[in-house]
């Protein structure tokens, strides 16, 4: 098997996908284990656990009641 | 598994007949079935699709190839395909009036995130409230991600790799504990529930029914795997936010600390697997095969039509 390649992805006014990492390290120096292969990290700021993207930026962009 | 309990006379023959293994009944289903989406009809409908998953332990195994069977299915489906394409038929034309990008369809089909069921469940449901909720996603959840499974030898290219990618997460990442299914069924077992596969079929309403078949209808026919991919896109993009108030609505109640586990897992599974199936999935799919864009839309509306009348249904029994 060949050594498995990080990729990350951006996604228009969505998350940064992140693919084949194994730690990723917060604002804080945090570290934070990866436990898939592919993690969605927060881009918008909004996001109530951090790093990883809960959803929150649809919110910013279309109706929630 | 058993059989169910029958709703009616078509699923009352058609229990019969699997559990004294002749399905070669003459009386079902003839002269048509009438309204597709009665309890009697879906019942039938879904126990004729379950011999495709896990089965029933009285019935003969073999009975999953029975031709006498596979037309009493084909008997049911071909009315109830026709009556989830009314059924959509606005939501579908509203998409396609959003432009011609499939990404940007399915983003404004799912725009709306304000989900009554998910409010009530948040900051009302009582615990046996959000019990019955469990009981009836159990259907679904107990199997998680199997429907669409059946689309992976269907797929080429970047569409099946993504798919591929999506599920080894719903399937647990390599650690049988970590399945999603598996994590329902604890889930089932810290609110008290029996976690066994199949337990709560009994009590699935209707419109719960439906939601799975139409999931299982997608599945199983290669002419449909757009609307499959279609529908666990909208499925994930409406997933995330949901499943935090489901969380929250847990804490609220004091729920077992597996409840609150699911869906907290769902959170950040799905804000990973939206974006998967809506560009990687259904955006490489339809590049491949331009000719599975419509299909896309009905799966997506389906989804988010039918869920969105089996979390009525309980929002009414509630009331």
């Amino acid at each position: 098997m060949s050594a498995r390649r990080t990729q990350a992805v951006v996604v228009p006014g969505g998350p940064l996908l992140l693919r084949g990492a194994d730690v990723v390290l917060d604002e804080d120096g945090e570290q934070h284990e990866v436990g898939r292969p592919v993690v969605a990290l927060c881009a918008c700021g909004l996001s109530q656990r951090k790093p990883w993207c809960d959803g929150t930026h649809k919110l910013a962009q279309g109706p929630e009641s | 598994m058993r059989l169910p309990r029958p709703r009616g006379d078509l699923s009352a023959q058609l229990i019969d007949a699997l559990a004294s293994g002749t399905p070669e009944t003459p009386a079902l289903a003839a002269g048509g079935i009438g309204d597709p989406s009665t309890d009697d009809v879906q019942l039938a409908l879904w126990i004729l699709y379950e011999q495709h998953y896990r089965g029933f332990e009285d019935v003969d195994p073999s009975l999953e190839w029975s031709p006498d069977l596979l037309r009493l299915r084909r008997t049911l489906e071909t009315p109830f395909e026709a009556w989830i394409c009314d059924l959509t038929a606005t939501t579908v034309k509203e998409a396609t009036e959003e432009g011609d990008d499939v990404v940007a369809q399915l983003e404004h089909l799912t725009r709306d995130q304000s989900g009554a069921l998910a409010r009530h469940l948040h900051r009302e449901a009582t615990a046996e409230q959000y019990r019955d909720f469990l009981v009836q996603r159990s259907i679904y959840h107990l199997k998680e991600s199997d429907p669409h499974a059946w689309a992976l030898p269907r797929l080429d290219g970047p569409a099946k790799v993504a798919l591929a990618e999506l599920q080894y997460d719903e399937y647990g990442d390599g650690v049988s504990a970590r399945l999603h299914s598996r994590l329902f069924a604890d889930a089932l077992e810290g609110a008290g529930l029996d976690p066994s596969y199949g337990a709560y079929v009994d009590r699935a309403s209707a419109p719960t029914l439906v939601a799975n078949n139409a999931m299982s209808l997608f599945g199983l026919h290669r002419r449909l795997r757009g609307a499959a991919m279609g529908h666990l896109a909208a499925f994930e993009m409406t997933s995330s936010l949901p499943c935090r108030r489901y969380v929250q609505g847990a804490e609220r109640l004091g729920l077992d600390e597996r409840v609150v586990r699911y869906f907290d897992e769902h959170v950040e599974a799905d804000a990973v697997h939206e974006q998967l199936a809506a560009r990687a999935i259904c955006g490489s799919m339809v590049e491949a095969e331009p000719d599975l864009h419509d299909d896309v839309l009905l799966g997506a509306a389906a989804c988010l039509v039918l869920e969105g009348l089996a979390g009525d249904r309980l929002l009414e029994e509630w009331r």
